[in-house]
């Protein structure tokens, strides 16, 4: 009966869920910073996944080793992207700058190639392929790779904006920009790092995400609008949102895979996707703004 | 109001027609028109997109979709059903703007990025369906052997017979689009792209407003998409991916927001560039990606705004 795989739609659509809360968090904490979206967000997820690639099968480092290292090429990418065409922009109107991520998204997407080739390429589990058997489930190790370090990279997301200066000073620059700025704190180090961090947690999706779906040059460009989706879904800039909506999003995609049709699954999560936001039109967790007149 | 407005308006459309019609003398090659043609029938999806985008300030990614519907509805019924093309383009039309009406009420009650996600989300399910539905749409390999227009007794199965038809209704439509902005029904869109509260405020009816654009927009995307069905005679879903409401918008901001005549400078640029591009080879998504990034970062007004107020600093 199908309605015994229902533990393994689940488990594959938390697996993927938490893989798109990542990518959300990354919009929310760049929307929170600047209220753009970022379109290149995706592409930190494809970079992510072949630094570690190359690290790992070309140059032989132990993954260790290769996790940190590319995740520190990769929030050198996202400082990039903010210290160069975002910070010189003439303009700081929020279209132009949407536009502005787009175009950096074409220039990631020409320029990996030349690297990494056309090739879609894959890293071994970090645990071997032992399924451990749970309810029906066949759970994967790396499914609990990817689970245990999306809670770990969460927890240690959450101290640091409760408990830290730097933090805390995020949080007031997204909720008042001005008032931020008035108190002293520095606005562009802030839009800075929040670029830094979207970077990070994009690369740790696309590092953890490889050894389950081969990574490509290309592959960031599903991940990011997954990402955006889940985001949009909680209610964007909202991190508790962002996570619920990402898992959600997985969720539902697995089991609409699962029971209707695995042609059109994102057909059905993209439905499902309007139909909460005809009905809570500022996503599920949105506070949706006040108008002002 | 400016009054001399008419005049002008009637000197830049008829230096238009002038320009349309020299064209095709002085280019060298047929390969040329191909491109022209193809900056035709985008002009008229970014023709429709700034109305929405630059003057009620609703912004829109899924206009790929309404080009789809358009090319694919005529497609479909001029190859499988041998229906007239006199019938299936306005069919197809029809169609696109009762589903654009249909999508439209709900979604254009969203705002900024939820509305983004929206029109997109959309236009990935259209896509979905045009590659899944292979009974209907042929699938990922497409729809092929449909039939080329034909006006009167002519078959319009060249690209220099396809030049004159297709820029002659860009300036029809561009004629309308003019007079729209300039009437009641423009002022209104501009002040819901001002501050749709205050539109409110004094009146207008907003959400009608923004459906009706919204229709109008899908309308332009799918006299395009049907004219592109019946030109190229071959169509597949990736024509019509999500990709291609990137650009248009891209388009649009890149011309300049808020004016018919930068978006038409920003779709003639950017529809000639990946082709200007060819000569860098495999660096090509590399230079577009990076001309884009240049092009918004010091000239967000827009590429003609930008030229012209460079022109005029150097003329001083």
């Amino acid at each position: 009966m199908i309605w015994q795989q229902l533990p393994q739609f689940i488990v594959s659509g938390i697996t993927s869920g938490s893989i798109y809360a990542l990518i959300a968090l990354g919009f929310c904490i760049i929307h929170n910073a600047t209220g753009i979206v970022n379109f290149a967000q995706g592409e930190f997820v494809m970079l992510g996944g072949l630094t570690i690639i190359s690290l790992n099968q070309t140059f032989h480092v132990p993954l260790l080793v290769a996790f940190p290292l590319t995740i520190l090429f990769v929030m050198g990418i996202g400082a990039l992207l903010e210290f160069g065409p975002i910070r010189h922009s003439k303009s700081k109107d929020i279209l132009i700058l949407v536009i502005i991520t787009i175009g950096a998204s074409i220039f990631i997407r020409g320029f990996s190639p030349m690297i990494w080739g056309k090739m879609a390429r894959t890293l071994p589990p970090f645990s071997g392929d032992t399924p451990i058997l749970v309810l029906n489930a066949a759970i994967m190790p790396q499914t609990l790779w990817i689970l245990g370090i999306s809670f770990v990279v969460l927890l240690c997301l959450h101290l640091f904006f409760l408990k830290t200066p730097t933090g805390r000073a995020m949080r007031a620059v997204a909720d008042n920009r001005m008032g931020a700025a008035l108190t002293g704190i520095n606005v562009d180090k802030i839009v800075l790092l929040s670029f830094v961090f979207a970077a990070a947690l994009g690369a740790t999706a696309g590092v953890i995400i490889t050894p389950i779906t081969a990574t490509s040059y290309d592959s960031g460009v599903m991940l990011g609008l997954k990402g955006f989706s889940g985001a949009v879904l909680g209610g964007y800039g909202n991190f508790a949102g962002a996570i619920l909506g990402g898992l959600l999003l997985g969720v539902l995609e697995s089991l609409g895979a699962g029971f209707i049709s695995s042609e059109y699954k994102d057909a059905i999560a993209f439905l499902i996707l309007l139909l909460v936001l005809f009905w809570k039109p500022s996503g599920l967790l949105g506070k949706g703004e006040i108008r002002k007149v | 109001m400016n009054r001399s407005l008419p005049t002008k308006k009637w000197k830049q459309l008829l230096s238009f027609l002038a320009i349309v019609l020299l064209v095709p003398r002085v280019l060298p090659s047929d390969y040329y028109f191909l491109i022209l043609n193809i900056i035709a029938l985008n002009a008229m999806v970014v023709l429709g997109l700034n109305l929405l985008i630059g003057f009620a300030g609703q912004i829109s990614l899924g206009h790929a979709a309404f080009y789809g519907l358009g090319a694919y509805i005529s497609g479909i019924l001029a190859t499988s059903y041998q229906v007239p093309l006199s019938l299936s383009i306005p069919v197809a039309v029809i169609a696109t703007a009762f589903i654009a009406f249909l999508v439209g009420i709900p979604t254009l009650k969203l705002e900024g990025h939820y509305l983004v996600m929206a029109t997109l989300g959309f236009n990935i399910i259209i896509s979905i369906i045009l590659v899944q539905w292979d009974s209907m749409t042929g699938g990922p390999s497409g729809l092929a052997g449909i039939p080329h227009l034909k006006l009167f007794s002519v078959v319009i199965d060249t690209d220099r017979k396809f030049y004159y038809l297709v820029w002659i209704l860009v300036g029809i439509f561009f004629w309308l689009s003019l007079n729209l902005i300039d009437s009641r029904t423009g002022r209104a869109l501009r002040a819901i792209g001002e501050d749709p509260v205050s539109a409110c405020a004094l009146g207008i009816p907003v959400e009608k407003y923004k459906v009706r654009v919204f229709v109008l927009s899908a309308v332009y995307a799918a006299i395009a998409g049907s004219l592109y069905a019946h030109y190229v005679t071959f169509i597949s879903p990736k024509s019509f991916d999500f990709f291609y409401s990137i650009e248009v918008v891209t388009m649009v901001v890149v011309g300049g927001i808020g004016s018919l005549w930068s978006g038409l400078v920003g779709t003639a640029v950017l529809t000639t560039l990946p082709e200007i591009l060819e000569i860098v080879k495999e660096y090509n998504v590399l230079v577009y990606g990076a001309v884009l990034m240049l092009v918004l970062v010091f000239f967000p007004e827009g590429l003609f705004p930008g030229i012209k107020a460079l022109w005029k600093r150097r003329k001083n």
